[in-house]
């Protein structure tokens, strides 16, 4: 199966790319576009072009990275595209195949994996207090460490349940929960991306395009 | 434009918001960094305006940071989606209230992709069938915390102890709102207003004494960019948003600035003593910053709710110039305190945003 034909498997690309007009709206309110190298209309026309060639490319490059998903183009395309849509596809499909150890920026995803991904399997949350110190995080400020050295006490004092059963903020997800949590991450996906990412950053070898 | 043609396209972005019985769902970043808001929200909702808020202790991350991430398959989130759903259904509730915006996007694309693409439909029911043995319906009605907020505005108002004045001078706030952009940019009829002229802060500030200030750069996104924050080496991307932002507000001198999103409460307030401690610039008078609030802590200043109950103590950005211009009564040797008024101390100072 084609690259092009792998995208188009996906929901996000079928509804990100209707025919665009390379006016450039999006790069023009991208907030990536402010800062990086980076042109969204650029990754659309190829993409629109299907040209296999430049497509591995694509996904073998720091480019589909830089996207922060705001999803400003959406709102904004004279032509109801959405680039960020398309970049989505473009990271999914580059994490399947393994492309995306090619580039700087997607090897971060193995950073992504053990940070997001572990914090959900461990706390059911996306984020928690106990995992943010400041080495990782010093833009947090003094005002961060001294909210974890007393955070039992400050927290019970705002009326949190932290850590504690039942509902209530910072409660603790009960096994149960997250045992569902943890199916429905094997059922649909999760679990296997966490691993190819893992074996891909490990140095599986990566399919070939024409063994794809 | 005639005024019924702008009318017509007013209507278009106003949105049926449930009356009460509500089914909360909880936020990852907002109980982490503000966790007296989503307290602030129930005790808003049960003791001002009586209504019926359910508090489940079963929901999870609704994954969305990590679907922003690319980490996530789709799939993933659309089962627990529908699995959230379901627990909605299981405790007798209807219309559904995520206190998160990108939580609030999350939903809002899953559900428009449920309609668009039915096989989608069967496979998340399936799926989340294999998994937990679980079914579900979709909600009556989602609407976001800020929404609900919106919608009682007036009552609120009713109920004031304060207002959004500056005492010393009689005049309004002056007041910067930031829209997350996951309220309405993605589905601009989603959002009160839409995505170009939301109004779900305006109305509140308006409602409560304050003015708007209209800048140039005010729906720029804060910079979260999810793995652009995640991963260190990225942040110069948030940072730089965010310092867009605010170098574009500055001239109109803000009071203070609230935001309807944690992440964007979040960084809009902790930039800021980023670039002091960089490059010692603060933004507003005498060295503090700009007080950065979320619409909880806006609405129960209002209320006259303890701004140290409400977890004020936890912004990098000091909020004392705001209480003052509104004369509003604190003690401020509460601030630091613990759950039995222990003595926990103090948080450091730093160099150069004054705190």
């Amino acid at each position: 199966m084609s690259l092009v034909e792998l995208l188009k498997k996906d929901f996000r690309f079928q509804e990100g790319l209707n025919a665009c007009i390379n006016c450039g709206t999006c790069t023009a309110i991208c907030p990536a576009a402010r800062f990086y190298n980076y042109d969204p209309r650029i990754i659309v026309d190829t993409v629109q072009r299907g040209n296999e060639d430049d497509i591995l490319a694509l996904l073998e490059s720091d480019t589909i990275w830089f996207c922060g998903e705001c999803l400003s183009c959406k709102t904004r395309c004279p032509r109801n595209n959405t680039p960020g849509y398309i970049v989505q596809s473009l990271r999914n499909l580059s994490q399947e195949l393994g492309y995306f150890t090619k580039s700087e920026k997607g090897r971060q995803q193995l950073d992504v994996k053990r940070i997001v991904g572990e914090t959900m399997i461990k706390y059911g949350y996306c984020v928690f207090l106990d995992d943010i110190d400041l080495d990782g995080h010093p833009e947090q400020g003094p005002v961060w460490q001294w909210y974890r050295d007393n955070a039992g006490s400050i927290l019970k004092r705002l009326g949190a349940n932290y850590k504690g059963d039942g509902s209530g903020t910072m409660r603790k997800i009960s096994d149960e929960d997250l045992k569902e949590l943890q199916r429905i991450f094997e059922v649909t996906g999760a679990t296997k991306r966490f691993e190819d990412i893992e074996k891909y950053c490990n140095g599986e070898s990566i399919p070939k395009p024409d063994e794809v | 434009m005639k005024i019924e043609g702008k009318q017509r396209l007013w209507d278009e972005y106003q949105k049926d918001i449930a009356d009460d019985h509500y089914y909360f769902a909880r936020s990852c970043i907002r109980q982490n960094f503000f966790p007296g808001s989503e307290i602030a929200f129930l005790k808003i909702l049960r003791d001002y305006l009586h209504k019926d808020v359910y508090d489940d202790s079963h929901q999870t991350t609704c994954t969305g940071i990590a679907y922003h991430s690319a980490l996530i398959p789709f799939e993933t989130t659309r089962a627990v989606v529908a699995r959230q759903f379901s627990l909605m259904n299981q405790a007798g509730y209807k219309n559904f209230v995520p206190s998160c915006v990108t939580s609030f996007g999350v939903y809002s694309e899953v559900i428009e992709t449920w309609k668009n693409f039915p096989d989608a439909l069967d496979q998340s029911r399936q799926q989340l069938r294999e998994a937990t043995s679980r079914e579900f319906s979709f909600p009556e009605n989602i609407a976001h915390t800020s929404d609900i907020i919106y919608k009682y505005r007036q009552e609120i108002a009713a109920q004031a102890k304060y207002k959004l004045t500056d005492k010393n001078t009689g005049e309004p706030l002056k007041v910067v709102e930031h829209i997350g952009c996951h309220y309405a940019k993605m589905f601009p009829q989603k959002g009160i207003g839409g995505a170009e002229f939301p109004y779900v802060l305006t109305g509140m500030i308006e409602s409560w004494g304050g003015k708007i200030i209209d800048y140039p750069e005010r729906r720029h996104c804060c910079g979260f960019g999810f793995r652009n924050y995640i991963i260190k080496e990225n942040r110069g991307y948030c940072l730089s948003n965010s310092k867009i932002k605010f170098d574009s507000m500055e001239p109109y001198k803000p009071d203070f600035i609230v935001a309807n999103c944690p992440g964007c409460t979040y960084f809009l307030d902790r930039w800021q003593y980023v670039i002091a401690e960089m490059t010692g610039k603060t933004y507003g008078n005498d060295g503090y910053g700009i007080p950065v609030l979320t619409y909880e802590e806006m609405a129960g200043l209002v209320l006259g709710m303890d701004p140290w109950d409400l977890g004020m103590q936890l912004h990098q950005v000091s909020v004392e110039p705001l209480l003052d211009k509104m004369r509003i009564e604190y003690d401020p040797s509460k601030k630091h305190s613990g759950y039995l008024n222990e003595d926990i101390g103090k948080p450091g100072k730093p160099e150069n945003l004054r705190i």
